[in-house]
């Protein structure tokens, strides 16, 4: 998807003499407006964590693509980048920070050890082999660490995800 | 003190231990029954005062376990490593250091908390790293994980 394009509300515009008339679909404007405002949580738990704040920052800037509300409570965060390996002690804190976000709510699970384990800690006893045991994850994104750029694409592939969500009608009931 | 005025010094206090300096440091083996007096004297004795105890670990030799105590002085400027073999790998148990080195208190929970090693008269032995329920030993080598894979 051209980035571009995101930034037009989906619907057809009339010119009318004093402004205009716009219709679209409300599956469209729900997820137009969800999708371009998703607030991660702030939670890093090693390196990865270092580029996901490389991604927020002036270089890269992920408030181009509506990142940029970092929230420090679960509570009001849509997103969370599991960025960094989670120990089986810290598995149940993450859960838990999941089940304390509101709905609809996202995980993008940044990097190799929230992916599989990770390649240097795969086998040890402490380390979850793979961050999709504990919650589920939406959007994959490979790397030890993943570059900025290939974290911002994460993100953008999770927006395309949430422009295809319904609803309402008879693909809601489908997808059901 | 030099290495041989250390090694008389200990042999005097243990007949039966053994010395081995191949490595970087005077290393002496003892056994586990014997710690806890000729600690004292190491900390205690003025031509000796090992003040500093900055290395405490274990190692897991499957007939028995070795616990390891890097020793130095800030004094004397002299280092060894006291070397205490425990042979119940079953039940492995050895007397508590932290009345002698503060700093030991952590250390030895890490110890018991990934090999096991109970130490006596310990004020707060507890697991320090992983959750209070979790069985087992994890750096023993006859530890098993059904989720790690056989090497």
């Amino acid at each position: 998807m051209d980035v571009s394009e995101k930034l037009i509300f989906p619907g057809q515009k009339h010119e009318t003499a004093d402004g205009g008339i716009l219709i679209t679909k409300l599956d469209d404007a729900i997820n137009w407006a969800r999708a371009n405002s998703l607030w991660p949580l702030v939670f890093g738990t090693s390196c990865c964590a270092i580029e996901m704040m490389s991604a927020a920052d002036a270089k890269y800037d992920w408030s181009r693509f509506g990142f940029e509300v970092a929230r420090a409570t679960p509570r009001q965060a849509d997103l969370i980048i599991v960025a960094g390996t989670i120990v089986m002690k810290m598995a149940p804190v993450l859960k838990r920070l999941y089940d304390q976000m509101a709905d609809p709510k996202y995980v993008i699970a940044m990097g190799a050890c929230t992916i599989s384990g990770g390649p240097f800690f795969y086998n040890t006893y402490s380390v979850v082999k793979g961050v999709d045991h504990v919650i589920p994850v939406d959007v994959y994104v490979p790397g030890c660490p993943p570059r900025p750029e290939a974290l911002l694409h994460g993100m953008i592939a999770l927006q395309e995800k949430i422009k295809n969500e319904h609803y309402f009608g008879k693909k809601a009931e489908k997808d059901k | 003190m030099t290495n041989e005025e250390i090694k008389l010094f200990i042999s005097a206090h243990i007949p039966a231990a053994t010395f081995d300096e191949s490595g970087e440091f005077l290393n002496v083996i003892i056994a586990s029954e014997e710690l806890l007096p000729i600690m004292k004297e190491l900390r205690s004795n003025r031509d000796l005062e090992f003040d500093y105890l900055f290395c405490l670990t274990c190692i897991d030799w499957k007939d028995h376990l070795m616990m390891v105590y890097h020793l130095l002085s800030k004094k004397h400027r002299h280092v060894i490593v006291i070397k205490a073999k425990i042979t119940d790998v079953n039940d492995p148990q050895i007397e508590t250091v932290c009345g002698i080195w503060k700093t030991a208190e952590f250390h030895e929970r890490e110890v018991y908390d990934l090999f096991g090693v109970k130490f006596i008269n310990h004020p707060d032995l507890r697991r320090i790293f992983l959750m209070d329920d979790w069985e087992g030993w994890p750096l023993r080598k006859n530890y098993v994980d059904e989720n790690m894979i056989e090497i």
